[in-house]
């Protein structure tokens, strides 16, 4: 397998082996999925966490796993109700490092309004995992309004992201690697259901879609969207808010920005006459203060994203096919 | 010598003409033969093919159905000749020889009827000679054409080639030109883009900013009159020429030439200039006989000269390199703007960057609103998108670099027919397509970089347009095997019953191999920029023992990291601490001092840049590696201190290539071969270690890069004669990106017929990526015919 980067490769996996042995071939991928359990109706959302190193500046795999969850319930207009967490541990792990995932974990959870309500923890022989691997399941309760999906996005509507891209994907290979630059960069990483729940309670009927791009990055997430709901999307390059540092940090590695994953930002696809008002409604909480409108969604091309250059050019964004295979000759 | 009856016997033929043989003036010869010969019947277009029925003498009969073939128009490609009896009633006696309507193709499907577009063709002598003379009724209209020359491929919707089908649909003739295109010794006889300025398009002026300005829709000469003086001026005009809009300025103004480079977003790449004739090419730059007959011939290729180095030219057109790219006027409209204005011209793509060429009246104008401050233009409309052409003399030989207006699509053969139709979709940067049925090959035109939207879109119109004229219904589709490639990820959308994937430097060396009908074994010498290997690594220097079928895999360069992947290749010095730190090491004396000798290029580049890239060969972040030689060219102009940065493809190793001119006979810097798994590896440590140490001690970078051409040279040739007598072949087909630059292949190819090698290079497909469908075309259809 060399499916690892979020691109091309495992979108494959999924679609090849992992999606036909579960779902109804024609299933929407989405973050979350919708249950409604004697009239209840909820939202449940798994993830493994598997990051290098544990810790980086903004965060720690304990966070980052409670945030993931958490936002992927968000995506499909949930809150967070209550969090399972499982450890996989490589034996000789040191214990004062476990605490302070936990710590965080928990930290985590209190600050989105949620608690960790079960878990399991296994340890395995030396070489079996790699320090400590996180599979967090959340259960979330459907917020007032919310209708949103990957396939709802139409022709006309506006794609706003909530903040800034980049950061935690440069900030985790920085402090991994100890390029240079890693003092400059924090990890984004953030529950986001309170942003979600404003702008639902703005928006409404009328905000179609939510993505938040991690692996793979803000690429990834309007490409799946623009397959699940065939439609084009098209990117403004000059509105895309990369902070100077990241953008910095990325032409040194040679990264896109648009293909390195964020973990506190989201992106939305709505309806064009609320564009403008829900952008003020999300730059008025603190999780969205620097969101912005970057581009539309475009009946012609379906199932493609562009990038609008500064220059005037179109040009095509796709999936990584890993980070090895430069196009150029 | 043969009894001859008293009374000859009347024989009664249906004979069908396939090839290219609409467009380029076959039925009139058709017609002019049966007369000659005292036919009676008619020739026609059908579908594609051109069709003659005729009875005659059994002596005449055999006379055209051999003159068919050997008297053939020049445009004319003649593939066969099918000679039957016709099904309805055969000509009556002495009723003479005529051009019978065209028929048209069968419904839906041109597959029974396949035919092939001209390319289009460069103003002939006839009409130039009618286009300055003030008593000619066509004098300066910027339209003139007859059967040899004018556009085709540009103008045609479908086959059979009449008027009807092209752009000139729209354009009644005039009574004068209706009397030239039916008479038979008319040099307009069925010419279908006939014109004249009574009848045919006409040209209008528009200056930028919309209506308002009082030159705002001029036409015919008034409108020529404004272009010329705004050119005299130092302005930029927008011309519809004949594949898509290009921008022209005065080239020996320097503000004019600063002020397009900026406006088209187009640093440095060079400009194409445009001059009126080879007496004024040669003011510019030496012309060799082999050079001016490229120069003049029917597709008018720009054409790359090693300038003089005193030419009057604005130093913008082409900086940081003494080529030149001249052409001559391929269009009446082209011969009158230099007529008028009586110097060289920069005749460049009308486009924005990267973008393909405009075609579109309404797009053009929209999209180089900005760049153009006026636009000259016309009312044919331009049905399909060609670029023009480059290509350069080598080793004596026309060798085309980007084969598109003019060239394309003009068949090339392929040495193994296809057993199925299929189609190639190439690589990813200056892309082409494939098109082949039997031995027929269609490539398509130069596109550019798929990863624009509407290079993209370009791909895929073409390839309609192509297939619907040529009746090619692919039942293979032919690919790269590097799955990033947006050509290989079309290649998975579009239904076809089988896939093939050719390995990049494969299709590379197949791509010369089939050019020159090489069937068996041969050596393959693949420098190129990167592709994918079998093996899931990047390749790029590479030696395969092949035919057209398979390959292994015999020697390849040493590999380096490209510290951040595609942005080594677009920084030469990021490429060069690529070898610094991570060069594949051989043994102890690798580039460890290699560093202390490169201070001047650590000391040049940001501190910053150079730790993390450090730290990222050491981590392996986003680090490929290759065994690329277009690579290590780039390195070594990067430590030369000619180039830290490409803005263009290839811009370093063009550079370098110009920066060893005049040192040629420089000698070669140590080399050493290695071996590691079974291949033979060349080291390229002990070069580099000696041209830094020269440097250091104050050698000219100039001499260093001609040394380190010859260096390159002198160990392929090694490699290749212990290769060519291990396995018993002594053909070397050399091709891939690196082989465009020309010191290097002269260098190889004079090394190798010296050691008794036939070195083979690509002169129909070019060396670089553009050649690639061509090459995976003809790998698949040896592979199909194999089983
Ligand atoms: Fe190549
Ligand atoms: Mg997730
Ligand atoms: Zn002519
Ligand atoms: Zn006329």
């Amino acid at each position: 397998l060399g499916h690892g980067s979020g691109g091309q490769l495992s979108a494959e996996l999924l679609r090849e082996v992992i999606l036909p042995a579960f779902g109804p071939a024609d299933a929407v991928p989405e973050d979350a999925a919708l249950l409604a359990v004697d009239g209840a109706h909820l939202a449940v959302s798994t993830d493994a966490f598997v990051v290098n190193p544990l810790f980086f500046p903004g965060g720690d795999i304990g966070a980052l796993a409670v945030h993931g969850t958490a936002n992927d319930l968000a995506m499909m207009g949930a809150a967070p109700v209550a969090l399972a967490l499982a450890f996989v541990i490589e034996e000789g792990f040191p214990v004062a490092d476990l605490q302070r995932i936990c710590t965080s974990a928990a930290a985590a959870a209190a600050a989105a309004g949620t608690r960790i309500v079960t878990g399991d923890t296994k340890v395995v022989g030396r070489g079996a995992a790699d320090g400590l691997f996180v599979t967090t399941t959340g259960v979330g309760r459907m917020l007032p309004g919310a209708a949103v999906s990957a396939a709802a996005a139409r022709p006309g509507d506006v794609v706003l992201l909530s903040g800034p891209i980049a950061a935690h994907g440069t900030a985790i290979i920085g402090a991994r690697e100890a390029l240079g630059f890693e003092s400059a960069i924090v990890s984004d990483t953030r529950a986001l259901h309170r942003l979600v729940a404003a702008m639902l309670a703005a928006a409404g009927p009328a905000l179609h879609t939510m993505r938040d791009p991690t692996r793979g990055g803000v690429a990834s997430a309007l490409n799946e969207i623009a397959v699940a709901a065939r439609v084009g999307i098209e990117v403004d390059e000059a509105t895309l808010p990369v902070p100077a540092a990241v953008a910095a940090a990325c032409d040194l590695l040679g990264l896109d920005p648009l293909h390195v994953a964020s973990e506190g930002c989201l992106a939305a696809i709505v309806a064009a006459d609320q564009a403008d008002e829900l952008l003020a409604t999300m730059r008025s909480t603190a999780e969205g203060q620097d969101a912005v409108a970057v581009g539309r969604v475009v009946a012609e091309h379906p199932g493609r994203v562009l990038l609008r250059t500064v220059v005037g050019g179109r040009r095509i964004v796709d999936l990584l096919v890993g980070e090895q295979l430069p196009r150029i000759c | 010598m043969r009894a001859t009856a008293a009374t000859p016997r009347r024989v009664v033929r249906r004979i069908e003409v396939c090839g290219t043989v609409q467009g380029v003036g076959y039925r009139p010869f058709v017609y002019r033969l049966g007369r000659e010969l005292g036919l009676d019947g008619w020739v026609r277009n059908d579908g594609g093919l051109v069709v003659v029925e005729a009875a005659g003498p059994a002596d005449a009969m055999r006379r055209l159905s051999a003159r068919l073939h050997t008297d053939a128009p020049p445009q004319a490609r003649v593939d066969q000749v099918r000679i039957g009896v016709p099904a309805g009633d055969s000509p009556a006696p002495g009723s003479g020889f005529h051009v019978a309507r065209s028929a048209e193709p069968p419904r839906r499907s041109a597959r029974d009827r396949p035919g092939l577009v001209p390319p289009d063709l460069a103003t002939c002598d006839a009409c130039l000679a009618e286009l300055f003379d003030p008593h000619d009724r066509r004098h300066r209209y910027p339209f003139v054409n007859c059967t040899d020359c004018g556009p085709r491929a540009t103008i045609v919707d479908g086959l059979p080639y009449d008027r009807a089908r092209t752009t000139m649909r729209r354009f009644a003739m005039c009574r004068a030109c209706a009397a030239e295109y039916g008479t038979p010794t008319d040099r307009r006889f069925h010419a279908e883009p006939i014109a004249c300025p009574a009848c045919g398009p006409t040209l209008t002026w528009q200056p930028s900013g919309g209506q308002d300005g009082h030159d705002a829709g001029k036409h015919r000469e008034e409108a020529l009159r404004a272009a010329v003086a705004l050119v005299r001026d130092g302005g930029i005009v927008a011309v519809k020429g004949i594949g898509g809009y290009q921008l022209v300025c005065d080239a020996t103004d320097e503000a004019a030439v600063a002020r397009l480079r900026a406006r088209k977003h187009r640093p440095a790449k060079p400009f194409a200039v445009m001059v009126a004739d080879l007496a004024a090419a040669a003011r510019l730059a030496p012309v060799a006989p082999a050079e001016a007959a490229l120069l003049a011939s029917v597709p008018r290729p720009v054409v790359l000269l090693t300038a003089h180095p005193d030419h009057p030219l604005a130093a913008a057109v082409a900086p940081g390199t003494d080529l030149l790219g001249l052409f001559l006027p391929a269009a009446p409209l082209h011969h009158l703007l230099l007529h008028d204005l009586a110097r060289p011209l920069v005749v460049t793509s009308g486009n924005i960057a990267d973008e393909p060429i405009a075609i579109d009246d309404a797009d053009a104008a929209d999209r180089l609103a900005g760049v153009a401050d006026g636009f000259l233009s016309h009312d044919r409309e331009i049905r399909v998108r060609y670029d023009d052409s480059v290509a350069r003399v080598v080793a004596g030989r026309p060798s085309v670099l980007r084969r598109a207006r003019g060239y394309a699509p003009d068949p090339l053969d392929l040495p193994v027919a296809a057993t199925e139709p299929l189609l190639a979709v190439g690589a990813q940067l200056k892309h082409t397509f494939t098109l082949a049925r039997g031995a027929v090959a269609i490539v398509g035109p130069h596109t550019g970089d798929l990863q624009q939207q509407d290079t993209m879109t370009s791909f895929t119109e073409h390839l309609a347009h192509l297939s619907r004229i040529t009746g090619i219904e692919p039942a293979v589709v032919v690919h790269d095997l590097h799955p990033g490639y947006l050509s290989t990820q079309y290649a998975t959308t579009i239904p076809a019953p089988r896939r093939i994937g050719v390995q990049h430097h494969h299709a590379h060396v197949a791509s010369c191999a089939a050019e020159h009908g090489i069937t068996g074994r041969y050596l393959g010498v693949a420098y190129d920029g990167l592709g994918l290997g079998d093996d899931g690594t990047l390749w790029g220097g590479e030696v395969l023992l092949a035919d057209l079928r398979s390959y292994r895999r015999l020697a390849r360069f040493g590999r380096a990291p490209l510290p951040g992947g595609a942005a080594a290749v677009r920084r030469p010095a990021r490429m060069a601490l690529g070898y610094l730190f991570g060069g594949e090491p051989f043994d102890e004396t690798s580039l460890a001092r290699a560093e202390l000798l490169a201070a001047p290029l650590l000391r040049r580049l940001p501190p910053s840049e150079v730790a993390t890239v450090r730290r990222m060969v050491a981590a392996g972040v986003n680090c490929p590696t290759a065994s690329s030689a277009g690579r290590l060219f780039d390195a070594v102009a990067a430590l030369l201190g000619v180039r830290d940065d490409a803005g263009y493809e290839g811009e370093a190793a063009v550079a370098l290539e110009a920066c060893a001119a005049g040192h040629a006979g420089a000698a070669p810097l140590p080399w050493r071969l290695a071996t590691r798994d079974d291949l033979v590896v060349y080291d390229p440590a002990p070069t580099l270690l000696t041209l830094l140490e020269a440097l250091h001690d104050g050698t000219g970078a100039g001499l260093l890069a001609a040394a380190f051409h010859a260096t390159i040279a002198a160990m392929t040739v090694a490699v290749c004669s212990d290769a060519a007598a291990e396995h018993g072949t002594s053909t070397v087909c050399l091709s891939g990106g690196v082989m465009q630059n020309r010191l290097l292949v002269e260098a190889l190819v004079a090394g190798l017929s010296a050691a008794g090698l036939t070195a083979l290079v690509n002169e129909r497909v070019p060396a670089n990526d553009g050649g690639i469908s061509y090459g995976q075309a003809a790998v698949a259809a040896a592979q199909l015919r194999g089983g």
